[in-house]
């Protein structure tokens, strides 16, 4: 689990975690937070991202549980590195529910 | 003390109201995060991988056709459309905003229903055969006590804040249909020169030490089921362990201490507890066995339902997979399974939950049950409707022959939803499912047993499956672990690891061997995968599961 990871510039992370009203998968970007994982900001210093987690749960109004994950860069963004994470951007396998879902419907609109 | 509550709907509403006031508090900022979880526990709602998820108590199973409705309700209203049959006779939803789920605690509510101890350390549902008071085997109803017991254990002061959770099955059959041996408690009903009494089981569990329970007491008389659950409980309360979370159930406490010592603190207890109850136990017992009084069964022929067999093989195959001997002569209990392939394991859609409502009230005696492998049960069907019900069952896609079969597969959600999953279960279930259905190998396999648990916690009961697979998460991969040999009712036994586990898409090939190798090796088609395991030891499916090795 990633929990207890902390990003460098070779490992970088971002930091995510659950709307507190709704549920749904969030992660911390420059305007505060989205639902798109591929606006994370992405973190490369172990210090900066410390602090921005401290924020992060400061926010308990807002999220609950943040915690860093692991990414790597890719073209469109940050991508997860684990299996996990990529299932928390995307939703369940069995049914297009989730972020899928809600990612084909705004592209629809 | 214990005290008959005989209406507690203001009592479930009273809770709603609670929770309202605790989901306001933590979102103006009165209660902190920490604060709130273990109130929203007590209440059945989770935070899971991708949502909150509400679980719903549906005790022993047993639900009135209006509460299958109030649960279609709940799919439609503020869920995707379905709920997931959890294996511990309960649902789940898996999509509710916090925002809404004090309505839903409202909406379900006026149905007699709540989340009260779906979560927390405290005593969860009670659990029993999904055949109670229909089997034909059975000794003594169950539902009379489990509900004593619910009754009971719904918000007893002293139990809100065991060192874990805990869990307690009753059986009532000849034959235990209730996982008994694998929970913290396990009561098997029994007779002793006339008179009703249980076989008491403790220390039993799955999770990461799967251990099998032993029998602390071989006859407790029906009169002294509360006060001697409750020293159990009581002498658990105070002597397990709240150091180390994974050591903090009974089965640890049980196996540390040793059951003497722990059989003697508990008898002692015992004595003490007995003075508490002055008869207000058994007054309610007498109660609800009225309550749980058999339906008015028809005596009529069953001559259609005969000619309908002969005519309809597909019908004549549902009948001889789904069916369960009922003690009610021309009557028979109708498993329907949420397996059908390709579809997860117990989710079960709004319209469905609906469809089975309406069939209840028409065909089965106002009677609905959800088993702990996932299905719903009809408890009481008159062999006559057997045919219309089959009919009205196919047109929904809730009719597959294959209730007891390989692809009735019990699986955790796993990490499609769950937060503590190290893998998928899902996804293996359906691949299994789909594999052994095209195979046309499913009918000459006969029973099976196939169980999967996304992670250690074992929700899928993985350990009690002939076949059991666990998934893993080895360096980022998800692996699966198979474990052969378990069972959850004849002869109860923990499965046995069969050796190093395999990538995803390497389960149902091995699977596959396997099956091959029993279909070659076993004696007869009625000696079943584990009959045939039990017969010959694991080296044949060793060697069907690692050919490599088996030839290296």
């Amino acid at each position: 689990m990633s929990k207890a990871f902390t990003p460098t510039a070779a490992r970088p992370g971002v930091i995510t975690a659950n709307d507190l009203r709704e549920g749904h998968n969030v992660w911390m970007c420059d305007e505060g937070w989205t639902a798109d994982p591929k606006r994370a900001t992405v973190f490369e210093d172990e210090a900066i991202a410390e602090i921005a987690l401290l924020e992060a749960i400061g926010q308990a109004d807002r999220v609950v549980g943040p915690y860093l994950a692991e990414v790597r860069r890719g073209p469109d963004g940050p991508e997860p590195t684990h299996f996990r994470e990529a299932f928390r951007q995307t939703g369940p396998s069995n049914y297009f529910h989730g972020i899928q879902a809600e990612k084909a419907q705004a592209a629809n609109v | 003390m214990f005290d008959i509550r005989p209406v507690e709907t203001d009592y479930v509403r009273h809770r709603a109201q609670q929770f309202r006031d605790q989901v306001a508090r933590r979102l103006d900022g009165s209660l902190t995060e920490d604060e709130f979880k273990p109130l929203r526990l007590m209440n059945g709602v989770y935070l899971q991988l991708h949502a909150y998820m509400l679980r719903v108590a549906i005790p022993y199973g047993t639900i009135s056709p209006d509460q299958m409705r109030m649960l279609a309700h709940l799919a439609a209203t503020y869920d995707k459309g379905y709920g997931h049959w959890t294996t511990r006779q309960n649902i789940q939803f898996n999509w509710p905003k916090l925002v809404d789920i004090p309505d839903m605690l409202d909406d379900l509510a006026s149905a007699g229903m709540h989340a009260i101890q779906t979560s927390g350390n405290t005593i969860r549902n009670v659990t029993t055969d999904a055949f109670a008071g229909a089997a034909k085997d059975e000794v003594t109803d169950p539902r009379p006590y489990a509900e004593l017991l619910r009754s009971w254990s719904t918000d007893h002061a002293e139990f809100q804040w065991l060192p874990r959770k805990f869990k307690i099955a009753i059986s009532g059959g000849s034959r235990d249909r209730a996982l008994v041996a694998a929970h913290d408690i396990g009561l098997r009903l029994v007779e002793q020169d006339g008179k009703a009494g249980f076989e008491v089981w403790v220390g039993g569990g799955l999770g990461r030490t799967p251990m099998l329970g032993q029998v602390i007491r071989d006859f407790l008389p029906e009169e002294d089921l509360l006060p001697y659950i409750e020293a159990i409980i009581a002498t658990y309360n105070l002597s397990g362990r709240r150091d180390n979370k994974y050591k903090a159930r009974i089965k640890i406490t049980v196996s540390e201490r040793g059951l003497d010592v722990f059989k003697a603190e508990t008898e002692e207890e015992f004595l003490r507890r007995r003075r508490d109850f002055h008869g207000a136990d058994r007054e309610a017992l007498a109660i609800f066995k009225d309550r749980f009084a058999a339906p008015a069964f028809r005596n009529a022929g069953s001559d259609g339902y005969q000619a309908e067999r002969q005519a309809n093989p597909a019908f004549r195959s549902w009948a001889d997979t789904n069916l369960h001997d009922h003690k009610v002569d021309g009557y028979a209990s109708v498993i329907v399974t949420f397996k059908s392939p390709g579809e997860t394991p117990g989710d079960a859609s709004a319209e469905q939950m609906r469809l089975l409502a309406d069939l209840a009230e028409k065909y089965g005696h106002n009677d609905l049950r959800i088993s702990h492998d996932q299905n719903v049960v009809l408890p009481h069907v008159h062999k006559s409707d057997l045919a219309a019900l089959y009919l009205a069952l196919r047109e929904a896609g809730l009719a597959t022959a294959n209730a007891g079969l390989t692809s009735d597969i019990i699986a955790c959600p796993g990490m499609d939803y769950c937060a503590l999953a190290t893998a998928r279960s899902i996804p293996i279930a359906q691949e299994i499912a789909d594999h052994f259905r095209a195979e046309g190998l499913e009918e000459e396999i006969g029973k099976l047993n196939i169980r999967i648990s996304g992670c250690i916690n074992a929700c899928g009961h993985h350990h009690l499956g002939h076949i059991g697979i666990l998934g893993l998460d080895r360096a980022g991969v998800e692996n699966y672990q198979i474990t052969l040999g378990g069972d959850g009712y004849d002869i109860p036994a923990i499965g046995q690891r069969a050796g190093a586990g395999f990538p995803a898409e390497e389960v149902v090939p091995a699977i596959d061997r396997l099956m091959r190798a029993y279909l070659e090796v076993r004696e007869s088609a009625s000696e079943r995968f584990l009959d045939a395991y039990r017969r010959l030891g694991p080296a044949p499916f060793k060697a069907a599961l690692y050919p490599e090795a088996a030839h290296a």
